[in-house]
C-alpha cells in the first residue's frame, strides 16, 4: 500500500494505491487548524479500516514550508556572505544580519584573497547577541571550491543550531539567488523540522512505520532526512503533484502540452519528449528568486470560477474570480454557469445558471446559448494566446553552439492533456482553437493525491573537473576531491551516472533506480591552452535522475 | 534586488563548438569564463536585462559590404553566419525598441575584415560591425552611424570599407601600429575625397593605461562625437588593451573599460579581439555590461589589479596629450584640409597591399575613387591576389545618382573576364549585387 497525500491551497487531498489500483480516497476541507492536525485527521480517516502494517510508504506534498515564507513566520537568520569583486552587494542582504566578508574565489575556483577569521568571530558575537540561531554561509564560486564555506562552517558549528553552506544547495552558477536560496532554507528548518518530528511521532504511535517522503517542487520526492537539511526543496510543490498525477493518468509520449484548470487558476506546463521541461534556474517564492529545481509551470487567472465582465462589448474574463458561480448561490456569472448552461457539467441550479446567460446575452443582444458559448471560446482565445507566447520564449532559450542555432530542436505540442473541473467542458473548445486532440482522465480531481503518492526520488548533480589544477567538485553531493591519473570527458558521465544510482538506491532502496532512470542534461569538455600548449580539459556534465512514477494507473 | 537603469540586450554567443585550430587564441575556451562570470553574478536576473539569441545572416547581408572571393558560400562558414546574426540581432533589438542598448558578445571577431574577401586575416573574415549597419542602413539609408574602435589593434578593416562614407564616421584608438599588427592606423589615414576627416586614428604608445585612454576619450572623441551628431554609436568593443592581454602591451583595466563605455554610453556594443581570456575579459565585459546598463560597477575588479603597477610615465602621457590635440585638429579643420587635397579632381588612385596573416594570401589592390558633385562617387577595386585572382569591383554607394548610378552599370558591364577572372558589382542603391568569373577553377558567367 502507497499513501499520497496532497495539501492544496483549500483542501487536503490523500488516496491509498493498491497493486496499481486506487482504493480508497478522502478530500478535507483546510480551514481552521493548524495544517498538521488537519494532515494527520485526513490520514486518520483514509485509513479507518485499513492494515496500517501494510502501508510500504507515505508520500507527502506540502505547503507547510511555502506557507512559513509567505506569511514570514520564519526563523531569523544570519548571513555570511563572501561576494569578492562584481556587482554591488546591496541587493544580497536578507534575512536579520548580513556580514559581507572579506576575500574571492575566481572562476576557475582558484582563492585569489584570503578570508580574515576576524571577521568571522565578530558575525558571530553579533548573531548571538541577537539571539539568532540559524545561519547561511555563501560565497561567490562556492561551486567550484567550497572549501571557503565548509572553512567557516567549522568556525560556526559549535555555535549555531543550523548552517546553510551555498555549495550544498545548487552546483549551479548564480549567486544571488544562491544566497537567496541558502537564507530561505535557514529560515524555514526549524518549522520544518518540528514538522517532520510531529509527523514521524504520531506515524510511530499508529503503529505506521513506513518510510516517509517529502514531494518537491521537480516533481519528485526526498526522504524525510534529506528534507530536515534541505526543506527549502519542499515548496511549491503543489503544481508537480498535478503534473506526476497527469503523467500517471494520461499518457504523455513526444511533446505536449499540460493543462490543470482549477476554479481561480489555470496552471500550464509543457512536456518534451515525454520529459517535464523545467524552470531554466529554479522557481521564485515571495520576492526571492531561487534555485530550487521546479518543474515549469505558468499560472493564468482564469478558471471556473472566474469574474467575467462586458467592457465596450467586449467580453473579458478573469483574473478576478466570484465567490461562487451564479449557479450555486453566487451574485454574478462565472464560466462554471455557461458550462452548467450548456449542459457540460453537473454540479449547480441549471435553471439558475440558464438564467444569467440570457440576462447576460441579452447585453450583447445573443440568445443564452450563443453567450455561454461565447464565453467558453473567450477562454478558450486566452488560453490559446499564453501558449503561444509561452512557447516563443521557450523556443528561444538561449544556445551557445553553432550546432544548437542551427539545427536545436523546438517545441512542438502534438496533443493536449487536462485536468480539473472545467477540463471536460473546456475540451472541445481547446481541441478547435489550438488543433490538437485534448486528452482528460476520469479520476482528474484527485490527480494531486495520486501524483504525489506515486512520484520517485529525483536529484540533479553538476560536475566540474578541471585536469589542470587536478580536481574533480559535484557540489549537491559535497564532493570536493583530487582526480587520481587520468580524467576525461567520458568517464566523467560513468561517474556522474553511477554517483547519482548509487546515492538515490541508499536512500530509497525500495526504488531499484538503473542506469536508464538518469539522463545527462549537460555535457562540454574544453581545451585550456596557455601560449600553444594544452594544459589540461574543464569538463562540464550536468545530470540527473529523472522525475518517474512508482507504476502508472492510465486505466483510470 | 538590481535594477538596470537603461535596459540592455545581450547576444551571448560564445561559439563553444568553432575555432580556427585547436591552440588559437580564437578557440572554444575563450569566453567559457565570461560566460561563469555573468551566469554566477546573476546576470540574468537583473531586471532590465534581457538574452537574446543569433539569428543566422544570410548571404546579402555579407554581399552588401564585402565582396568575397570567389563567392560568400566559399569564403564564409556558418560561423560566421551565426557571430554576425548576433551583431544583427543585436542591432535589431535596439532599432525595434526591445530594449534601449545592447551588447553582442560574440565570436569570432571581424574588425580587420575589409571590403575584399580572400581569406581570414587577424581572425577575422567578415566584418560584424559593417554587415550589422548595412543591415540597419537597408531599412534607414540616411542612418548616421560612429563606430569608436577601442580594440587594441587598429580596426583596419572597418577603416577600409567606410574610407569614402561621411555618413559612418569610423574613430580607432590602439596600440601605435609601429609596435602591433597590421601596422596601419596612423593620424595622417583621415578618408577619402568624399569623407575626409571622417576617419580618425589616434596610435598610442605601449604602457598606455586608464589615465591615457581616458583622456583620448574626453578630449577627442566626445568632442567629435557633440559635433558629429551621430544617431547610433557603436562601440567595437575589443578588450586586448588590457593589461594581462597576451598579445598587446597596454595598461588598460576592466573598471578603465567600464568608464570608457559609460561616458562614450554606445548604443550598440559588439566584442572584437581580446585574448587574456581567464584574468581579463570576466571582468571587463561583467564592467561593459553594468556600465552600459547604468548599474554600479565600482565593484568590479581583476583578482590581481592591485599587485600591478598600471601608472603611466609621464612621457606617455604628454605624448598622448599632443596625438589627441593633433587628431582633434585635424577634425577641426577637416573641410579646408580636403579642398586642399581634392580640390579640382574628379578621380583618386590608392594604392594597398593587404596580408591575410591565417591564410598566408597578399592582395595587392588599387582602389579608385570617382568624385561626383551629385553624390558621393563610384568606388572600384582593381585587386591581385597571390591566390590566384584578378578581380575587378565597383561599388554604387547609397544615395548615388543616376549618372553615377548607370556608369557603375556601364563599367560592370565593359569589364572583360578576358582580363579578370571575377566581376563584381555591388549596388546599394537597388540592393543588387551582381558576379561573374571563376568558381574554383571553372568559368561561370
Ligand atoms: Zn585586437
Ligand atoms: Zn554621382
Amino acid at each position: 500500500m502507497l499513501i499520497g497525500l496532497d495539501v492544496g491551497g483549500t483542501n487536503i487531498d490523500a488516496i491509498i494505491i493498491r497493486d496499481g489500483k486506487i482504493i480508497n480516497k478522502v478530500k478535507s476541507p483546510l480551514y481552521g487548524k493548524e495544517l498538521l492536525d488537519s494532515i494527520l485527521d485526513t490520514l486518520d480517516r483514509l485509513l479507518e479500516g485499513y492494515e496500517k502494517s501494510q502501508i510500504k510508504r507515505v508520500n507527502l506534498s506540502t505547503t507547510i514550508c511555502t506557507n512559513a515564507i509567505v506569511k514570514n513566520e520564519i526563523s531569523s537568520v544570519g548571513m555570511l556572505i563572501q561576494s569578492g569583486p562584481g556587482l554591488p552587494t546591496k541587493g544580497l542582504s536578507c534575512g536579520n544580519a548580513n556580514h559581507f566578508l572579506a576575500g574571492s574565489i575566481d572562476h576557475r575556483g582558484r582563492v585569489t584573497e584570503d578570508l580574515d577569521a576576524d571577521e568571522i568571530s565578530q558575525a558571530i558575537k553579533e548573531f548571538k547577541d541577537k539571539k539568532i540561531d540559524h545561519c547561511a554561509v555563501v560565497t561567490k564560486f562556492s561551486t567550484r571550491n567550497p572549501k571557503v564555506e565548509i572553512k567557516i562552517k567549522d568556525m560556526l558549528d559549535e555555535h549555531f543550531d543550523f548552517i546553510t553552506t551555498g555549495h550544498s544547495i545548487s552546483g549551479k552558477l548564480n549567486f544571488p539567488r544562491r544566497v537567496y536560496t541558502s537564507y530561505l532554507n535557514s529560515a524555514v528548518y526549524s518549522t520544518f523540522k518540528d514538522f517532520a518530528d510531529k509527523i514521524e511521532e504520531s506515524f510511530a504511535r499508529q503503529g505506521i512505520n513506513a518510510p516517509i517522503y517529502i514531494l518537491k517542487a521537480d516533481g519528485g520526492t526526498m526522504d524525510l532526512n534529506s528534507a530536515r537539511q534541505k526543506p527549502v526543496e519542499s515548496i511549491l510543490s503543489g503544481p508537480a503533484a498535478s503534473f506526476m498525477g497527469m503523467e500517471a493518468l494520461l499518457p504523455i509520449d513526444g511533446d505536449s502540452i499540460f493543462l490543470d484548470i482549477g476554479g481561480t487558476t489555470t496552471d500550464i506546463f509543457f512536456l518534451v519528449n515525454g520529459s517535464p521541461l523545467f524552470e531554466e534556474e529554479g522557481i521564485k517564492i515571495d520576492r526571492y528568486k531561487t534555485l530550487v529545481r521546479s518543474i515549469y509551470s505558468v499560472s493564468i487567472g482564469l478558471g471556473g470560477d472566474s469574474r467575467i465582465k462586458i467592457e465596450d462589448g467586449k467580453l473579458e474574463i478573469g483574473p478576478d474570480k466570484e465567490a461562487r458561480p451564479y449557479c450555486q448561490g453566487g451574485e454574478n456569472p462565472t464560466p462554471t454557469d455557461a458550462m452548467l448552461a450548456l449542459g457540460l457539467m453537473e454540479d449547480g441550479d441549471w435553471e439558475r445558471a440558464r438564467y444569467i446567460m440570457d440576462d447576460m446575452g441579452r447585453r450583447l443582444n445573443k440568445s443564452g446559448d450563443d453567450m455561454a458559448n461565447l464565453i467558453l471560446d473567450t477562454m478558450g482565445d486566452i488560453i490559446k494566446d499564453k501558449i503561444d507566447s509561452l512557447l516563443e520564449e521557450i523556443n528561444s532559450k538561449p544556445v551557445y553552439t553553432v550546432k544548437e542555432v542551427l539545427y536545436s530542436k523546438k517545441v512542438r505540442p502534438e496533443y493536449i492533456n487536462i485536468i480539473g473541473g472545467p477540463a471536460k467542458s473546456l475540451a472541445a473548445v481547446l481541441e478547435r482553437k489550438l488543433g490538437l486532440t485534448c486528452n482528460f482522465p476520469r479520476n482528474y480531481h484527485i490527480a494531486n493525491a495520486v501524483g504525489a503518492g506515486l512520484a520517485k526520488a529525483t536529484l540533479d548533480i553538476t560536475l566540474m573537473a578541471d585536469t589542470e589544477q587536478g580536481f574533480i567538485t559535484i557540489p549537491e553531493l559535497n564532493i570536493h576531491e583530487n582526480i587520481k591519473g587520468e580524467y576525461s570527458l567520458q568517464m566523467a558521465k560513468e561517474q556522474a551516472v553511477s554517483l547519482l544510482v548509487n546515492h538515490i538506491n541508499l536512500l530509497d532502496n525500495e526504488l531499484r533506480i538503473t542506469e536508464k532512470d538518469i539522463e545527462i542534461t549537460e555535457e562540454s569538455s574544453f581545451n585550456m591552452v596557455d601560449g600553444f600548449y594544452t594544459r589540461g580539459q574543464n569538463i562540464r556534465v550536468e545530470a540527473q535522475v529523472k522525475p518517474g512514477l512508482i507504476h502508472t494507473l492510465r486505466s483510470e | 534586488m538590481i535594477k538596470a537603469k537603461k535596459n540592455l540586450g545581450i547576444v551571448l554567443f560564445p561559439a563553444f563548438d568553432w575555432a580556427i585550430s585547436e591552440t588559437h587564441p580564437e578557440r572554444e575556451e575563450r569566453l567559457l569564463y565570461t560566460k561563469d562570470q555573468l551566469f554566477e553574478e546573476g546576470i540574468g536576473d537583473i531586471e532590465g536585462i534581457k538574452f537574446f539569441n543569433p539569428l543566422v545572416a544570410k548571404k546579402e547581408d555579407v554581399e552588401r559590404v564585402h565582396f568575397c572571393v570567389p563567392n560568400v558560400g566559399d569564403r564564409v562558414t556558418k560561423s560566421h553566419l551565426v557571430s554576425v546574426g548576433g551583431a544583427i540581432r543585436a542591432a535589431e533589438a535596439v532599432s525595434m525598441g526591445e530594449v534601449d542598448k545592447a551588447f553582442a558578445l560574440i565570436r569570432p571577431p571581424g574588425h580587420h575584415a575589409h571590403k575584399m574577401v580572400y581569406g581570414d586575416r587577424g581572425f577575422c573574415i567578415v566584418n560584424m560591425e559593417a554587415i550589422m549597419i548595412e543591415h540597419m542602413r537597408k531599412s534607414n539609408p540616411g542612418l548616421k552611424v560612429a563606430i569608436i574602435d577601442s580594440d587594441c589593434h587598429h580596426g583596419d578593416g572597418t577603416q577600409d570599407i567606410y574610407w569614402n562614407d561621411k555618413n559612418i564616421l569610423f574613430i580607432s584608438f590602439h596600440q601605435d601600429g609601429r609596435t602591433l599588427y597590421p601596422g596601419t592606423g596612423s593620424i595622417n589615414e583621415l578618408g577619402g575625397p568624399s569623407a575626409y576627416g571622417y576617419n580618425l586614428n589616434i596610435p598610442l604608445p605601449p604602457g598606455t593605461g586608464d589615465e591615457g585612454f581616458l583622456h583620448v576619450l574626453d578630449n577627442v572623441i566626445l568632442p567629435v562625437l557633440d559635433e558629429y551628431k551621430p544617431d547610433i554609436i557603436i562601440n567595437s568593443a575589443g578588450q586586448d588593451n588590457h593589461y594581462s592581454d597576451p598579445l598587446t602591451n597596454m595598461n588598460f583595466t576592466a573598471r578603465g573599460y567600464a568608464t570608457l563605455n559609460e561616458r562614450l554610453n554606445p548604443d550598440i556594443a559588439v566584442l572584437e579581439g581580446g585574448y587574456s581570456i581567464e584574468g581579463a575579459l570576466p571582468y571587463i565585459n561583467l564592467g561593459i555590461i553594468l556600465a552600459m546598463a547604468g548599474i554600479d560597477y565600482s565593484n568590479v575588479a581583476e583578482p590581481d589589479l592591485y599587485t600591478q603597477n598600471l601608472k603611466q610615465s609621464p612621457e606617455i602621457t604628454s605624448y598622448i596629450e599632443e596625438v589627441s590635440k593633433v587628431v582633434y585638429n585635424k577634425w577641426k579643420n577637416r573641410h579646408k584640409l580636403r579642398k586642399d587635397m581634392y580640390e579640382g579632381k574628379n578621380y583618386l588612385e590608392k594604392d594597398a597591399q593587404i596580408y591575410y596573416d591565417t591564410d598566408g594570401i597578399m592582395d595587392r589592390q588599387k582602389q579608385g575613387f570617382h568624385i561626383c558633385d551629385k553624390c558621393a562617387g563610384l568606388n572600384t577595386i582593381e585587386s591581385k591576389s597571390s591566390s590566384g585572382f584578378y578581380v575587378f569591383a565597383i561599388s554604387i554607394p547609397i544615395g548615388s545618382c543616376k549618372k553615377c548610378l548607370d556608369k557603375g552599370y556601364k563599367m560592370y558591364k565593359e569589364a572583360s573576364l578576358n582580363k579578370f577572372t571575377n566581376v563584381y558589382l555591388q549596388d546599394r542603391v537597388n540592393d543588387r549585387y551582381l558576379k561573374e568569373g571563376k568558381i574554383g577553377g571553372l568559368y561561370r558567367v
